[in-house]
């Protein structure tokens, strides 16, 4: 029998495989990745430096442990060059591997925006665990670090290297931090904490020019400021990889369609993770992994399971100011209310019939990230008088 | 009293503190938690990912 053949070895390309051994110990299973395979968190990339842990202390489990304990074959630094569906065949830089479902759980490539200058090369991104050793190399001797990117991992990132004592500057074309995620009032918390610890703003402008100067770089900014950096980061966010599945005829969008199946245009061909787009929906965030890993091993052992996401919050590692949010759709319709403020702030976003269908807490707040979730879908004023709301705020 | 960390998303359970939002008293050991007990950060059971000791 063809093994089921898995691509990619990150959260979702893992989480599936441990998830199927649970309910399948028997069915070959083939794991193919571009790189070693080992088993890390990418989630600590961006929050491991300050704890002073270098890419081999982020390796949880080397990939021959993860192929002998889930029972599976893992094939490291291999290229999946093509997908011929009819065949259920794929040609890959090892050879041709044929298989009898496939899963796509390729990830994301970093967003790159073309930017002139003689150092415009330099710029760097942080989307695997080589990246992450290639930074910690360069950053021996580094003082001022110029993140690209004020949003979720550009303020990680500004946070953990703020705290190891290095100069950190974040340029954002936007108003505010995490403005993709929350509103004004929420994401401009941030800002004086942050401050606090080191970190020096540059909101409404961005990076056209990296040149090298004598020592480092020097970044010319569009509103024509310039500022000096030993690294510069950019972190404006993620792309799906769609190319091998766009090529091999199936549906993409955004990422590779699927359904809430995880079923792609093709009935043996699934995708999850950061390349998937499921329902519309791209989520590159730890909690959709967990839920659809789970549904698509169920299917994938014989009982089909379309998956069903609960109100999954997104955390943001900056312990300089903690902030958790269950943002909601760029078009939805209601307000976000702010219920609290003092140290932070606690907001919630009322649909149309007055429920709670997202949230932002910062600060002394987000420690109510679990008690918050539980209400979404209730009425504010129905199960909380407490909240006494300070103001309203449209989209 | 011990600092336990979730090998998927970097969640850390610090004993000494607990986890009060989770109904997880202040000082509860990690050996104590329920086995029902999922990562707040990334739903992981309990009995799927060791934490690990930080």
């Amino acid at each position: 029998m063809e093994p089921i053949i898995v691509v990619g070895s990150g959260l979702a390309g893992y989480s599936v495989i441990r998830e199927l051994r649970k309910l399948d110990r028997e069915v070959p299973v083939m794991l193919l990745s571009r790189d070693s395979g080992d088993f890390y968190s990418k989630p600590m990339l961006s929050n491991a430096f300050a704890q002073g842990k270098d890419a081999a202390a982020l390796v949880q489990t080397p990939a021959a442990d993860m192929a002998k304990q889930l029972g599976i074959t893992v094939r490291s630094h291999i290229e999946v060059q093509s997908i011929d569906v009819a065949a259920k065949c794929l040609t890959t830089t090892q050879g041709e591997l044929r298989y009898s479902r496939l899963v796509l759980a390729m990830g994301a490539d970093p967003i790159r925006i073309p930017m002139q200058g003689d150092a415009a090369d330099a710029v760097r991104s942080v989307n695997d665990i080589a990246d992450y050793a290639h930074l910690r190399e360069a950053m021996q001797g580094a003082k001022r670090i110029a993140i690209m990117g004020g949003g979720l991992i550009g303020c990680e990132f500004a946070n953990d290297w703020a705290a190891a004592g290095f100069a950190v500057s974040v340029i954002d074309p936007g108003p505010y931090p995490l403005a993709s995620l929350m509103p004004q009032a929420a994401g401009s918390q941030l800002l004086t904490p942050l401050a606090a610890i080191g970190v020096d703003w540059r909101f409404g402008t961005s990076v056209s020019r990296v040149d090298s100067a004598a020592t480092g770089y020097t970044l010319t900014l569009a509103d024509g400021s310039q500022l000096q950096a030993d690294i510069v980061l950019s972190a404006i966010g993620l792309r799906p990889r769609i190319a091998l599945a766009q090529a091999a005829g199936l549906d993409v969008n955004r990422g590779i369609k699927v359904d809430a199946h995880l079923r792609s245009s093709d009935a043996d061909i699934f995708a999850l993770g950061d390349c998937a787009e499921i329902e519309g929906r791209v989520q590159p965030f730890v909690l959709p992994i967990m839920h659809a890993a789970r549904a698509l091993a169920k299917t994938l052992a014989g009982e089909d399971t379309a998956v069903v996401f609960p109100a999954m919050p997104v955390v943001v590692k900056t312990p300089a100011h903690p902030v958790a949010v269950l943002p909601v759709a760029r078009d939805a319709a209601g307000a976000w209310q702010t219920l609290a403020s003092g140290n932070g702030i606690k907001m919630a976003f009322l649909d149309a019939s007055d429920r709670i269908s997202g949230f932002v807490l910062t600060g002394e707040f987000a420690a109510e990230r679990s008690e918050m979730t539980k209400r979404v879908g209730t009425p504010l004023a129905a199960n909380n008088k407490a909240d006494n709301i300070v103001a309203v705020e449209s989209t | 009293m011990k600092v336990w960390q979730c090998v998927v998303c970097g969640f850390i359970y610090n004993e000494v503190e607990g986890l009060p939002a989770e109904g997880i008293a202040p000082g509860t050991k990690w050996a104590d938690i329920p086995e029902n007990w999922a990562c707040p950060d990334c739903g992981v059971a309990k009995a799927d990912f060791e934490m690990i000791e930080v």
